[in-house]
């Protein structure tokens, strides 16, 4: 640990050592440099994974505080993945307690469920369900949306993020050879959906 | 109609997307582009995904964030610079860390968290502008009454301190101790992983009567004990074998005083 870090985190039950503001700062100074560009990529699995603009949002930036926190003990490796593994637990704590508040009665909240909540709250019940006049990418994030969530995550960590199976399941936290399996799967289903859209046959 | 071939390339599904991805060693992705030059369902395949890679991959896919997002994560990393000046919280990886940070590691004490759920509700607020900045009392306050919410109480629900010790292995990477203080007044009702301050923490969980005395536990140099009072509740601070204790309950301060002196002998 460096000297940084180690002043910086120093314990808050002895108030003695206090911080000194050069310390926090380099730290904030470090996280914007190399964190902070990471924003988009982000932004863009959150509402993948929630498929609603506004909570992406609320997830993201809850994300960001989180890893400020945690980057004092980041100790290199793929930034990425790290901020993808955190946006994803930011994500499922969302999910909770998006279920709480409406009462919906949850015994479990294994990885496997799609949950009925996630799928009413679908971009693809905006007004434009028809995939006609769309532009491809528009077609592409409609067949995405409509994916159960734990093949639509994989596709958007493969495809999109082009990420490496271990670091997918590193974020995912499943065996790689579930990946592969689902990958398998999502890429399946994604083609079935894609090849009966209507908007693929004018390409 | 299926024929000895087509189940053969179906076994090799699983290589054929590992070749698309890059994925497999030399040995193996020699041998999938062999069998690619004489199995033209295959080389289909291969052509159809990396197609449908393309497609997906193509920049305007993904979804870009707001300058409205990007102002505000840069304000509420600004107000946690600020905070961590005032103090912080000895971190997870305040002990002797490996050098490369472990994703896995990470992802495991987090996913071993069942209470995270409030934690983002807790998270969310203190992003919010304007929002007072959570001190570390506050982060204790706010969790001791999440575990008062039904179900949150305790991960490992049993006056069996023998029980509860082993339940944190593999959960923290530090030992709590668990001790049972029936004998005097304090029965122990279970614990659970919480997360406190930016890092995990073990919660111990004690009944006085009809009050809950929630212990938080996490490794940190030793430092003055302390207690303190925050809207009607009584916090108690102590520090032992290169642990931080923080009590926390609604029970009174000269009860929480009966329970530090039980716990600490
Ligand atoms: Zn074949």
């Amino acid at each position: 640990m460096s000297k940084v870090e180690s002043r910086l985190f120093a314990s808050s039950t002895s108030r003695q050592e206090t911080i000194t503001g050069p310390a926090v700062d380099e730290l904030a100074q470090r996280f914007r440099q190399s964190v902070l560009p990471e924003l988009d990529a982000a932004y863009s699995f959150a509402r993948f994974l929630c498929k609603d603009g506004d909570a992406a949002h609320d997830i993201v930036q809850d994300a960001f505080v989180k890893a400020f926190r945690a980057y004092g003990g980041f100790k290199g490796g793929d930034v990425r993945a790290w901020v993808f593994a955190i946006v994803r637990n930011c994500y499922r704590d969302w999910m909770m307690a998006k279920r709480r508040v409406t009462r919906f009665e949850v015994t479990s909240i294994h990885e496997d469920d799609e949950s009925p909540l996630d799928a009413i709250a679908s971009e693809a019940d905006t007004p434009e369900t028809s995939l006609l006049r769309k532009t491809e990418a528009e077609a592409v994030r409609t067949v995405l949306m409509a994916l159960p969530r734990p093949l639509r995550e994989i596709l958007v960590l493969r495809e999109i993020e082009d990420l490496s199976y271990r670091d997918i399941a590193e974020i995912t936290t499943l065996p790689i050879g579930t990946v592969m399996s689902r990958l398998a799967r999502a890429r399946r289903e994604f083609a079935k959906s894609w090849s009966s859209d209507p908007a693929e046959a004018r390409a | 109609m299926k024929t000895l071939s087509d189940a053969a390339c179906t076994e090799r599904s699983l290589m054929l997307h590992g070749f698309i991805d890059g994925e497999l060693d030399a040995a193996h992705s020699l041998e999938f582009e062999q069998h690619l030059a004489a199995c033209p369902q295959c080389a289909a395949e291969v052509a159809k995904y990396r197609a449908m890679k393309r497609v997906i991959g193509k920049s305007d896919v993904r979804w870009r964030a707001t300058d409205a997002l990007r102002a505000q994560v840069l304000a509420a990393v600004e107000r946690e610079a600020s905070a961590g000046r005032a103090a912080y919280p000895a971190p997870w990886q305040a002990q002797p860390a490996p050098r490369r940070f472990d994703l896995y590691a990470f992802i495991r004490q987090w996913s071993f968290v069942p209470t995270l759920a409030a934690l983002a509700a807790m998270l969310f607020l203190v992003v919010l502008p304007g929002q007072h900045q959570g001190t570390l009392e506050d982060e204790l306050l706010a969790s001791h009454i999440r575990s008062l919410q039904v179900d949150h109480l305790t991960d490992v629900a049993t006056s069996d301190q023998h029980t509860v010790k082993p339940w944190f292995n593999g959960k923290i990477d530090f030992a709590p101790p668990v001790v049972d203080l029936a004998s005097s007044g304090f029965p122990l009702v279970g614990g659970r992983v919480d997360y406190v301050g930016g890092r995990v923490v073990a919660a111990l969980v004690y009944r006085r009567h009809g009050h809950i005395i929630n212990v938080f536990i996490w490794p940190a140099p030793p430092g003055d004990a302390t207690t303190a009072m925050r809207d009607g509740y009584n916090l108690a601070n102590w520090s032992n074998d290169g642990l931080a204790f923080w009590a926390v309950t609604d029970a009174s301060a000269d009860d929480l005083a009966k329970f530090r002196a039980a716990f600490d002998k």
